[in-house]
């Protein structure tokens, strides 16, 4: 499959925010619950408004209490394994060589027809309920409280290590330069805070596998990706309870979104452009 | 050099620093040994701890929490044990037990230092650990496990320097003040694992619970083993009410050994029909970790002790010294596979990703061995230099037998005389062989 494949019309392709009015109408249909349950790698049950009363209820987030609410979705299809976005990372936020703040698993389903390889990023869920920073002593680790990224401060780092225990998602690594736990953290301090709209990853990524943006605005496209009925949107380890803000969805070339590069909005870096 | 008023000394059963030179060769030797492993393991601690953990210890991003976690879990496991076990007699007033009680604050006491010896050598940054105060989170149980186990500590100094001064009814009062910390300190323990609601082997209210009864079991098991050590350091500390307390103890102790039996039973048969912790399960029951389990844990730590002491009767002390250094073995064993056991499934293997198939693995490095031998030989070291310094715990004449009182032959137990008996008439109204006096009388001076 070519991942650069556009399906929807060309010119339009560069605006993230772009949909018919027939998905809008999806959207409101749905409102803010989604739900889904992703278990051992097996679908269990789709996304439906129906099927809240079968799931656990507290397996998404469902309202989005900050603002700007950060959130990365992964169209995992379009994955290619490339590590642009690791080695962009390494580089934006100085991770040793020993350590990663996200990585590319890779999944093989051989008796799969076709295509049998699949990539799946990972990295922090910046989970709304975060068990990292319940778990840590001395607050060293913590939620912002506006814009709900889950930071760290260095400086009270004990080194205990019980939040690395405690993440589900094996998140985070000990840093031995910063001598304190590090994490993901959205290219917070790096880009974000710098005026800088798409973290490091997002924006290097030649596919468009990862899609950054702020689920609590209806017209940002990260929203509108994940408000589609009609698409199954998922997350990883639901039952641990953390609601994270990193969904998994399977890109289609029935997709609004064109399959490339996220362009830094507001006339940032084009990278769409480039190509 | 401390000076301390004979009264007191003669009271603590401290009789100067010098005793510590006394001992025989053999004993003199010992302690060289200890001394000189302890400053070996903590110089190769120390060079841990200078030169960064990443690239001498054996843990890994994925499994943070090696040997020196399982030290420590082992250390404080014992030191509550022995508090509980010690609590028995001397606060809750249950006679038997009154004997140990010295001795078991003592080394309840020193585990509890070795234990923060050996968790000292795994945190990043001991000094940050002043945020504890400054920056406190109080729905961590790590936080909550800082403030129990303080507290418990120091109840526990206070208890026992009340018992020194054989001020009684304070240390009962410190006593029952360090149960309950040491209780609620080591329930928590067992909820940091088992509140880590990503690791499926842990997660559950499981843990908080069994570890308070496995401590008690490491508690019984380390007052056989430390006593009978004692006993032939010095073996003028056994008398017969000594006898008779460690007959209750090894009473209790094979209670506790087979109610551990059972949580591990249940916990076993459960495994087996959750995917996750049969994973875990198996790589005890038929893995790699199959001889620390069936070897280690079962064998030595469960099975072996409890036949030696049923056949020691609670009066063999041979016997009951093989049980309970079997026991302590097997019981860190039971505290290594316990903490690695929670960490070998990869976080993502249910996700059937090609990084993740198959398990971790883990290995002490020799800087991790080194520092939880070091914490280990601390405990001993103390031991007995306790032993030598402390003329072995023992208790004085009127601490054995209260005024009125004398230790019946029989039993073993304290009885009473009522005013103008011989010890034969009061044996007699004892043990009922003719009441000699009203049976009203003989409950009354029960009771005094
Ligand atoms: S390692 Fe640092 S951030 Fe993690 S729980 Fe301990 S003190 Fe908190
Ligand atoms: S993914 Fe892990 S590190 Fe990130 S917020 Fe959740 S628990 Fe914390």
């Amino acid at each position: 499959m070519n991942p650069q494949l556009d399906q929807g019309a060309g010119p339009r392709s560069d605006r993230w925010s772009e949909v018919t009015p027939l998905e809008r109408r999806t959207f409101l249909k749905i409102g803010l619950s989604i739900t889904g349950l992703l278990g051992g790698g097996t679908l269990l049950s789709v996304a439906s408004i129906v099927n809240k009363a079968f799931t656990t209820p507290r397996t998404f987030t469902e309202t989005y209490p900050y603002k700007p609410h950060y959130a990365m979705v992964i169209r995992e299809g379009l994955c290619i394994d490339c590590e642009l976005c690791a080695k962009a990372c390494r580089e934006t936020n100085h991770v040793p060589d020993y350590g990663y703040r996200t990585r590319v698993l890779t999944k093989i389903t051989s008796d799969a027809i076709g295509r049998q390889r699949e990539f799946i990023p990972i990295l922090c869920n910046q989970c709304n309920d975060p068990p990292c920073c319940r778990a840590c002593p001395v607050g060293a680790t913590y939620k912002d409280p506006r814009d709900g990224i889950v930071r760290m401060n260095a400086e009270k780092c004990v080194g205990c290590k019980t939040c690395m225990l405690a993440c589900p998602y094996d998140a985070r690594y000990f840093n031995d330069q910063k001598h304190a736990v590090d994490k993901c953290n959205f290219c917070w301090d790096t880009r974000l805070s710098k005026g800088q709209k798409l973290t490091a990853c997002a924006a290097a990524c030649p596919t468009g596998a990862r899609i950054f943006g702020d689920i609590s605005d209806p017209d940002n496209v990260v929203y509108k990706m994940v408000h589609q009925i009609e698409k199954v949107v998922w997350v990883l380890r639901p039952e641990c309870g953390t609601r994270p803000n990193v969904f998994y969805m399977k890109a289609s070339h029935a997709s609004p979104w064109r399959l490339q590069r996220q362009a830094e909005p507001g006339g940032g870096v084009r990278a769409a452009g480039k190509q | 050099m401390i000076t301390i008023p004979k009264e007191t000394a003669e009271r603590w059963g401290y009789s100067g620093f010098s005793d510590f030179f006394i001992p025989g060769k053999a004993f003199r030797a010992v302690f060289v040994v200890l001394a000189a492993a302890i400053l070996f393991c903590y110089a190769v601690g120390l060079h841990g701890m200078a030169s960064g953990y990443r690239n001498l210890y054996g843990v890994t991003r994925e499994i943070p929490w090696g040997v020196l976690i399982s030290g420590y879990v082992f250390c404080v496991v014992t030191s509550t044990g022995l508090c509980i076990v010690s609590s028995v007699g001397h606060v809750f007033g249950h006679e038997p037990f009154m004997p140990i009680a010295k001795r078991a604050v003592f080394l309840a006491l020193i585990f509890l230092v070795g234990g923060f010896s050996i968790l000292l050598f795994d945190l990043e940054n001991p000094l940050h650990m002043i945020w504890f105060m400054l920056s406190p989170n109080l729905r961590s149980n790590m936080w909550w496990m800082g403030l129990l186990y303080g507290l418990y500590l120091c109840a526990l100094s206070v208890e026992y320097l009340f018992l020194l001064a054989q001020n009684h009814r304070m240390s009962r009062l410190a006593g029952f003040m360090a149960v309950l910390c040491g209780v609620a300190a080591h329930s928590n323990l067992g909820a940091i694992f088992g509140m880590l609601s990503g690791r499926d082997y842990w997660y559950g209210p499981y843990f908080p619970i069994y570890f308070v009864f496995s401590a008690i079991m490491s508690g019984g098991g380390a007052i056989l083993f430390f006593t009978c050590v004692a006993s032939r350091v010095e073996p003028e500390i056994m008398n017969e009410r000594m006898e008779r307390a460690m007959k209750a103890v090894c009473k209790l102790t094979i209670t506790m050994i087979s109610v551990v039996m059972f949580f591990t039973i249940w916990e076993t048969i459960c495994g087996f029909v959750s995917p996750e912790k049969y994973l875990t399960l198996s790589v005890f029951l038929t893995g790699p970790y199959a001889y620390n389990y069936w070897i280690g844990e079962i064998l030595c730590g469960l099975v072996l002790p409890l036949v030696l002491l049923v056949r020691s009767k609670g009066t063999d002390l041979r016997l009951m010294l093989i049980a309970g250094g079997m026991m302590l073995a097997g019981i860190f064993f039971m505290r290594y596979d316990f903490v690695i056991a929670g960490q070998i499934v990869p976080v993502f293997h249910s996700l059937g990703v090609e990084e993740y198939r198959s398990l971790l693995t883990y290995r002490p490095s020799f800087h991790e061995i080194a520092v939880v031998a070091g914490g280990l030989c601390l405990v001993a070291f103390l031991f007995l230099s306790g032993e030598r310094v402390l003329g072995g715990h023992r208790l004085q004449k009127h601490e054995i037998v209260p005024p009125g009182g004398f230790i019946c032959p029989g039993c073993g137990a304290i009885h009473y005389r009522q005013e103008g008996e011989s010890e034969e008439q009061s044996l007699r109204r004892y043990h009922g062989f003719r009441a000699a006096a009203p049976p009203n009388a003989e409950r009354e001076t029960a009771r005094r």
